[in-house]
């Protein structure tokens, strides 16, 4: 008992491994790009620019972070997103209430969460299915909703929309001579709450440890007690929830609907997810990884352009390279563990 | 009635589609003791545990604890009435911490303070002298620590009853000593505590009564030490005690004129180091040693189960390549795995459809089994193995572990192989089945098949083996044969050093 007090600190978790694991590699990435790149990257407009493009994809990737956690995938977050911000856009455009737009925007996201909880969690069908359904669903909508690109035209909006944080000190002298400030968009607020709040929910309270009871084991989750169709009903509803927020933040960010918003962003989110340390298997994940996951993700495509390669298909290749990389890295260093524990 | 009875089971009765799994069965704990259930397999012990534990519900009798009528729903339902269970396989989950593994699932309220469930969780682990932590990682602890912590959390739940179903099978000497200590301790403090186990020797050092169960009846409750070991046994398979010894030494252990049937040269796979080997028609032998010493790992190799690194292969004095198991089954060799459950039955399917499984293989996809021959097939070894099963569509996953064990057997001895490799075949199953096995063994070594069996327990290899080769740290050490066949100079050989 005495050399309890002196007991060293405890190893970490596998989620707070891999989440270390992405951190220190987004740290090495940048600092090697600052080093090897310089230009943009020596500005910390270049983070907050990632920030501002990439805010809705922050937060879907808390939505797949939750999702992948729980065991289950929800493809059809992107879809939500675009259908979001076509819905929102045509509301204001016909003489909307801001506030009631975003009420919309929280209400077609649950809605779906709702919709495609229910049939997963209790009708026991295979969530790929059922949110690939709810993908096509909503592209399908946000089409017939309009074909031709909408853009915002609401005066209460689209003052929204300039609200910016201005940092001075943190600006950068353009060659011209002039002084450009530091600015972040208001959507990166609303995507760094929710990553503070996922992260809150996800670590502190008993919904979000029974996400990772679910995926770890469902049939010890049962026999633990949990209720484990709830649980997994929740983690729908909460992805549902967070891909309309998402969808209002990118309407924050570009002001206008088109059919094609968000198209692939579902694959980018579960890219982000794994890069941060979620496991596809469940049971596994920290959406402070995930943060990092995109921020990795993003920091990646803008080396790849930085670098000359301004052809889209350099930051798909180089996307895919690094995903395969980080897949392999994770097992490896898993494995690598349970052998250590065996042995 | 009595003051100290915890749980009392009177007239339960259960019947599933076809079988009447317990028949008016009773069944009393009581405070502080640990009380042996036993019984062979399909005698009814699981069926009145999961009763107990509300994954079944009874068809009349009843449950009373602490004289109290009680029904059982759930086991959600069970926990909250005190009755707690720990499993064979372990129900928590590895991907969180101890301390979660204790309290998730039983907490009021939407948060979760986990400064004081750390806290609370080392206390009662420091309390029950598990040597856990509660930060630590669930799946970084051995498995028979995991087990204890699922005790803990039981003991936290205040249970008074406590159902420990097998749980020492996947433990060693060490580990076992540790749970048997913490049981004990339990059982100060008042805790009844139902011990469900295949090994005698554990039910005599730790329990105090035992009730025997035998084909869905209550043979009776015995104190233990009021109950000799052979009468135990023979209570339990309901058989002569004369059988039983006269099953000792096998006579036709003779095989010594055989021609050789096997023969491998500097063996090697991914997992084993190059080994000679060769078996005699007619022959048993055994692979013994330590778990983990390499005897399964050898087999797996003369089966081509694991990557073949070299060596050279003869079979009745030709030249063969075993690279695949399908070239062993060609060849006439039968492998039946050590982990039934992962390498051996589909659950799923029917008892026929597993009978003629190996036979289809070896038919190749363009010669059907017939309905009417897998049929007859099916019902043949049902009776010949005496295999306890409703029909021969029932699935496999619903029979208990030794007729599942024999199904798979069945489906080897239905490609009529020459040679026979029985990985642990006895592992986990009951007496009666065991010695079945073991005589279904000599029987086949008589009719000119060669078996290679390895058991865990060195005294049913001495019954049925005529030559033992000996493994210790994946190397062989010895091969014993005639008079040095004697338990003593097995454990000599499997020590090491001067024998």
């Amino acid at each position: 008992m005495e050399n309890s007090k002196i007991r060293k600190r405890e190893p970490l978790t596998d989620t707070q491994l891999l989440m270390t694991i992405t951190i220190g590699i987004f740290i090495t990435m940048y600092a090697v790009a600052m080093i090897a790149l310089q230009g943009g990257f020596l500005h910390a407009q270049q983070i907050f620019d990632m920030l501002n493009d990439n805010a809705p994809l922050i937060i879907v990737s808390c939505a797949l972070t939750i999702v992948m956690i729980g065991g289950g995938i929800d493809i059809s977050v992107g879809a939500v997103t675009s259908l979001t911000v076509m819905a929102c856009v045509l509301y204001l455009n016909n003489g909307g209430n801001i506030l009631v737009s975003v009420l919309l925007a929280i209400g077609i996201g649950l809605a779906f969460g709702l919709v495609q909880g229910f049939l997963i969690s209790y009708l026991e069908i295979q969530p790929f299915i059922v949110t690939l359904a709810g993908l096509f669903f909503a592209r399908g909508m946000t089409t017939i909703l309009s074909v031709n690109p909408q853009k915002a035209e609401h005066a209460a909006f689209n003052k929204l929309r300039e609200v910016q944080f201005v940092i001075p000190w943190l600006g950068y002298t353009a060659r011209n001579g002039n002084v450009v400030p530091a600015r972040i968009e208001l959507g990166v607020l609303v995507a760094i709450l929710c990553v503070v709040l996922v992260f809150i929910m996800l670590r502190y309270m008993k919904l979000g440890r029974n996400f990772y009871a679910l995926g770890g084991n469902q049939q010890s989750a049962l026999m633990l007690g949990i209720n484990v169709k709830r649980t997994r009903f929740m983690s729908y509803i909460l992805s549902g929830l967070l891909s309309g927020i998402s969808g209002y933040v990118f309407m924050l960010h570009t002001g206008a609907g088109n059919a094609t918003n968000a198209a692939g962003m579902e694959m980018n989110a579960i890219a982000s997810s794994i890069i941060g340390g979620t496991l596809l298997t469940g049971g596994v994940g920290n959406v402070i990884g995930t943060f990092f996951g995109t921020l990795t993700l993003t920091t990646i495509k803008k080396i790849v352009v930085s670098s000359g390669l301004n052809d889209p298909w350099w930051q798909s290749i180089t996307t895919g390279g690094m995903l395969c990389f980080f897949i392999i890295l994770q097992s490896v260093v898993l494995s690598r563990r349970a052998k250590k524990k065996s042995a | 009635m009595q003051e100290n009875v915890l749980l009392q089971m009177r007239q339960i009765e259960k019947s599933f589609p076809g079988v009447r799994a317990l028949g008016g069965v009773d069944f009393t704990l009581r405070k502080g003791e640990i009380h042996a259930l036993m019984g062979e397999n399909g005698a009814g012990k699981s069926t009145l545990i999961k009763i107990l534990t509300g994954v079944y519900h009874m068809d009349s009798g009843e449950v009373r604890v602490e004289g109290e009528k009680v029904s059982i729903h759930s086991p959600q339902d069970a926990q909250n009435k005190g009755i707690s269970t720990v499993y064979q396989e372990i129900t928590l989950c590895p991907n969180i911490t101890v301390a979660e593994n204790m309290f998730i699932g039983r907490e009021k309220g939407i948060w979760i303070n986990h400064k004081e469930r750390e806290k609370r969780a080392d206390e009662i682990l420091g309390k029950l002298g598990i040597p856990a932590r509660a930060k630590q990682q669930l799946g970084s602890c051995s498995l028979a620590v995991q087990q204890m912590v699922a005790i803990a959390r039981a003991v936290d739940m205040q249970c008074k009853v406590l159902i420990l179903d097998e749980p020492t099978s996947s433990l060693d000497d060490k580990e076992v000593k540790m749970l048997f200590d913490l049981m004990r301790d339990l059982k100060s403090r008042g805790v009844g505590i139902i011990f469900v186990t295949h090994f005698l020797e554990q039910v005599y050092e730790v329990s105090d009564r035992i009730t025997v169960l035998r084909n869905g009846e209550l043979v009776g409750e015995y104190l233990t030490e009021e109950l000799p070991q052979v009468e135990l046994v023979s209570k339990m398979i309901g058989k002569e005690l004369e059988e039983l010894s006269s099953m000792g030494e096998g006579d036709d252990k003779n095989a010594e004129a055989g021609e050789i049937f096997y023969e491998a040269e500097g063996l090697s796979s991914s997992e084993t180091y190059p080994f000679n080997f060769n078996i005699r028609k007619g022959e048993v032998n055994g692979f013994t040693g330590l778990l983990g010493s390499g005897r399964s790992e050898s087999v797996r190799a003369i089966f081509g189960a694991d990557k073949v690194g070299g060596g050279s292969v003869k079979i009745k004095g030709k030249p063969v390549k075993i690279t695949k198991p399908i070239d062993a089954m060609k060849n006439g060799i039968g492998y039946l795995a050590e982990d039934r459950k992962r390498d051996g039955i589909i659950a799923e399917l029917s008892v026929r459809e597993n009978i003629i499984l190996a036979l289809q293989v070896m038919n190749g996809m363009f010669k059907p089994i017939s309905r009417s021959e897998a049929e007859a097939f099916a019902d043949e070894y049902i009776k010949v193995l005496n295999i306890k099963t409703a029909s021969r569509e029932t699935p496999v996953g619903s029979l208990s572990g030794g007729n599942q064990q024999k199904v798979i057997l069945a489906r080897w001895l239905l490609t009529h192989p020459d040679y026979l490799i029985l990985d642990e075949p006895t592992r986990g199953i009951d007496v009666g089945t065991k010695l079945e096995i073991q005589k279904l063994v000599l029987k086949l070594a008589e009719e000119g098949v060669s078996v290679t069996f390895i058991s865990s327990e060195v005294e049913e290899m001495l019954r049925t083996c005529s030559r033992l080769i000996v493994m210790r740290d994946k190397h062989i050490v010895g091969e014993l044969k005639g008079s040095d066949l004697n338990q003593t100079q097995v454990m000599k050989t499997i020590a090491g050093g001067e024998a």
